[in-house]
């Protein structure tokens, strides 16, 4: 493998790695924050309970989001150097905003809220987690600004004298159709990630513990498996949406969707082949008539343009090359993240149905449990893989080859060296978070009782001493 | 004022902000350990950062994320060059924030003497290496004339580096004892007192050998008479920390690191990443700046929002002001 290889599975590994974290952090904050409102209007304990618990697994989970979120920041520039010079004046104001508007909103919050329970008023308590909630939502929508340039970039002038992409509008990049599609696209996403998770505890906890704590679980499991389902129609209209505008201004990305290789007029979707994926031959595959014309155009009818026609313009456009990104991959990657995500939907929508009024969860049913926030944790991934290998062989989607935009002067050693270095050490943290979850999910609501701490009592001369910081520490 | 030069100030501004405020905590992450003789002590010690750690290092991701948005051939030139430390660096922050939040996670010795171990380790080792890359950009490196980076990772290992190395550790486990005095009660606060009078003397001498021999190396009077005030400033500091002064101990640790940090930034300008090969590869911070409609767009939006950012982070400062106590073990 050259570096070029190297830094592209270094780069794959890091940002699927980040984004096992961001989804849950993105959903489970907004879930504790509404528990917490919850109990700030009804008093009700149950909610201050479940606050308190599902709040201690999201800052285990945040922990791990931002620290793997700092080797976001720094490898553009360590392994795309020359990505970096060529699209820095475009790329980074979303990224320095994204720094400015959300994470000192987001860590500062945490800070406050994490150690401020019996600090701070409750109404300014609970203010501290909203803020939280709008630093991770402005964190996403900044960031996916960025990734939606690299998509399809607006908004911009080409400087040939400095080689580099130039910002004209910062509005345009801001307000790019594909950021106002993919933006709730991926935080509905999330949502039935965090909806899952809140579902998949409370589950486990009403069939492995059936008499501790029955109505605070059963409101949980309630809570959780309701944003699932919200969540996936809203996904599901979103994903349609994106599809459009996907097909307009990436054509050969959908036709690699569907491994369409010839023009089609109305297009079927496949629902699954059997056979190769090069345009040869199918042995077998299931189709439904008219579906890919209409998520593609809108019209049952509507033309799909293939591989091999995009092809040729594309080396009209842009020269002799190969403009066709990996075909398997962007097949089934697709078909997963909706095939995945929506049996999680499926799931929600049984455990809703079969605890209805008071009905106790059958016992088999606790082997759902896991699966359940894994399946949109897992179609979470599916869909970026799909995305950003789809964009392939582009970097900036028609601007910028990505052999174009690794760094020149990083040695293969030196990728290897922190390839191998985060993989290693993701995998052992990967370890250690899960080892800590499950502990704290077996754990269950014990120690959450009692709306603050004790007050102290210890000696306090001079007036100014602290009680020791307890929630956290 | 140019605009490239603004944000050159503000690049400065943001790793200033850096180092005095991630400074204390790095201390706090080095002495714990050691300061706190059983684990009530500890987790005192450590609460005293809890709230404010993270905070802290975003002022680090806004330094990459604006030198990304502003210079973007320094940022491509500095973190493709510094590859293997940068590395490092990172690997360090990451055991030392998984470990700070997830310390008090499990009541249990051993996890807690891993954890321990991660935050020692994670704050040494970003603190020793951030020395030794701003001992290189101020030195310069070599650089060719596409503003790539051609030395190795011997090259980035100099005395002169290595010394601002060991300067950034001594002078952080100053500034986090001290902060550490002024945060707690008791025989804790005693003992951080008295060794940060001992590192602090320590510190002094470093400090004093790496800006001299920076100014040496490159510096006008300007950026002399900055290191002579933070010198200054750190003496002050030293003897506010020996009458147990705490508070204006503080002061004085503070305005050291960041009159330090801004005598090497002067010393500097108007280069970004000096070359020691041939002058004309040297990176300016002009050749290195995005264009005059993106830095003209950043500064209103942060002359808008940094202010509100400063509010609110010293707003949790002023909840957090009281001094932790001992839990009765
Ligand atoms: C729970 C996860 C999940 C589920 C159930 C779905 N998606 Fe999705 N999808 C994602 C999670 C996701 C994502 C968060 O992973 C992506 C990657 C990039 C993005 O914007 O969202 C994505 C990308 C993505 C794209 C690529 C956009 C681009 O490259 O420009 C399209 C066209 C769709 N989705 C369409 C759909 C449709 C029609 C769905 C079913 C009804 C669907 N998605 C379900
Ligand atoms: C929104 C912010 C994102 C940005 C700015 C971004 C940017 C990039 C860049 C610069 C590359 C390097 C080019 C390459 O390796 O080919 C890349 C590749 C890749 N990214 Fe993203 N990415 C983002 C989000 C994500 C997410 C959330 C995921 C997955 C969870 C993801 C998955 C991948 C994968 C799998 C590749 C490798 C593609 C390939 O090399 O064929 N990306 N992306
Ligand atoms: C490849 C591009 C990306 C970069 C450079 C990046 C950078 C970062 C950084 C530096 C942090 C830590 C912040 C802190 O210390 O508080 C972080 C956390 C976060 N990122 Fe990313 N990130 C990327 C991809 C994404 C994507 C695609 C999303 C969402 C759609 C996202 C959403 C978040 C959120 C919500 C957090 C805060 C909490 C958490 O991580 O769990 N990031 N990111």
């Amino acid at each position: 493998m050259d570096t070029l290889d190297l830094a592209r599975w270094q780069f794959a590994i890091t940002t699927v790695y980040h984004f096992f974290f961001v989804p849950v952090t993105i959903s489970l904050v907004a879930i504790t924050a509404g528990l917490q409102t919850a109990w700030y209007r009804t008093g009700k304990e149950k909610y201050l309970r479940l606050t308190k618990f599902y709040g201690k697994l999201f800052l285990i989970n945040i922990a791990m989001g931002v620290v793997t979120g700092l080797v976001q920041e720094f490898q553009f520039g360590m392994n795309w150097s020359d990505y970096s010079r060529f699209v820095g004046d475009v790329f980074g104001a979303p990224l320095a905003l994204e720094g400015l508007l959300a994470f000192f909103l987001e860590s500062t919050f945490i800070g406050l809220w994490m150690f401020g329970w019996d600090r701070l008023p409750k109404l300014v308590h609970l203010g501290c987690i909203w803020m939280v909630v709008l630093g991770t939502q402005l964190s996403a929508y900044f960031i996916l600004a960025a990734n939606s340039w690299m998509q399809n970039p607006v908004g911009f002038r080409y400087n040939a004298a400095r080689g580099r992409a130039e910002l004209t509008d910062l509005w345009a990049v801001l307000t790019n159709k594909v950021v106002l599609v993919t933006y709730p696209h991926t935080i509905f996403a999330a949502f039935m990630v965090g909806g899952a998770f809140v579902a998949g505890v409370a589950l486990w906890h009403l069939v492995r513990r059936p008499g501790v704590d029955k109505d605070v679980f059963r409101s949980a499991l309630k809570i959780g498996a309701s944003v699932v389902l919200v969540a996936s129609a809203g996904v599901a209209i979103s994903g349609d949406l994106q599809g459009k505008v996907m097909t307009e201004v990436q054509p050969m990305k959908m036709a690699a969707a569907e491994a369409l290789y010839e023009t089609e007029q109305p297009a079927s979707f496949s629902v699954f082949t059997v056979g190769t994926l090069d345009g040869s031959k199918e042995i077998f595959s299931i189709k439904v008539p008219y579906l890919l014309s209409f998520l593609a155009t809108g019209h049952f009818d509507g033309e799909v343009k293939g591989i091999n026609s995009l092809q040729e313009a594309y080396e009209q456009l842009y020269g002799p090359g190969s403009y066709k990104p990996n075909i398997p991959l962007t097949y089934w990657t697709f078909r997963l993240m909706i095939g995945v995500g929506m049996a999680s939907a499926a799931v929600a929508l049984w455990l809703l149905w079969t605890t209805r009024r008071g009905r106790a969860p059958a016992r088999w049913l606790v082997w759902l449990a896991a699966p359940l926030p894994l399946l949109p944790l897992l179609a979470n991934t599916f869909g970026w893989i799909f995305t950003e290998t789809g964009r392939q062989p582009w970097l900036v989607f028609g601007l910028l080859p990505t052999a174009s935009g690794v760094s020149p002067g990083t040695t293969s050693g030196e990728v290897i060296t922190s390839l191998v270095g985060f993989t290693a050490l993701y995998g052992v943290l990967a370890v250690v978070e899960t080892k800590l979850l499950l502990r704290t999910i077996r754990g269950g609501l014990a120690g959450t009782d009692g709306p603050a701490e004790s007050p102290d009592e210890s000696p306090d001369k001079d007036g100014t001493a602290d009680k020791p910081l307890s929630f956290a520490y | 004022m140019e605009l490239t030069t603004v944000w050159f100030v503000a690049i400065a501004t943001l790793w200033t902000g850096y180092f005095v405020l991630e400074g204390f905590d790095f201390g706090v992450g080095m002495l714990y350990r050691v300061l706190g003789r059983d684990e009530p002590e500890r987790r005192a010690a450590i609460s005293t950062i809890g709230p404010v750690w993270d905070g802290n290092e975003v002022w680090l991701i806004m330094a990459g994320a604006a030198t990304f948005a502003a210079f973007p051939e320094w940022y491509a030139t500095l973190f493709s060059g510094f590859y293997l430390p940068l590395f490092a660096i990172l690997v360090g922050l990451i055991l030392r924030g998984v470990a700070l939040e997830y310390r008090g996670k499990r009541d249990d010795p051993v996890w807690r003497a891993r954890m321990d171990a991660m935050i020692v380790v994670g704050s040494v080792l970003p603190a020793l290496l951030w020395g030794v890359a701003f001992g290189n950009i101020v030195r310069g490196v070599p650089l060719d004339a596409d503003h790539e980076y051609v030395g190795g990772l011997g090259t980035l290992l100099n005395p002169f580096a290595l010394l601002g190395g060991l300067t950034f550790v001594a002078v952080f486990v100053t500034h986090g004892a001290i902060f550490l005095a002024l945060r707690t009660t008791g025989d804790l606060r005693v003992r951080a007192n008295r060794l940060a009078t001992r590192a602090g003397a320590v510190a002094a001498v470093l400090a004093i050998a790496f800006l001299t021999w920076a100014q040496a190396l490159r510096g006008d009077t300007i950026s002399a008479g900055v290191a002579v005030a933070a010198v200054v400033a750190f003496a002050g500091g030293l003897v506010a920390n020996v009458l147990r002064r705490e508070g204006w101990a503080f002061v004085g640790t503070t305005f050291a690191i960041g009159l330090a940090v801004v005598s090497l930034f002067v010393a500097l300008f108007p280069d970004v990443m000096p070359s020691t090969l041939d002058p004309a590869s040297t990176l300016t911070a002009v050749e290195a700046a995005s264009s005059s409609y993106t830095l003209k767009a950043m500064t209103i939006i942060t002359a808008i929002f940094f202010p509100l950012v400063l509010l609110y982070q010293g707003w949790t400062y002023w909840v957090f002001r009281k001094r932790v106590i001992v839990a009765a073990s």
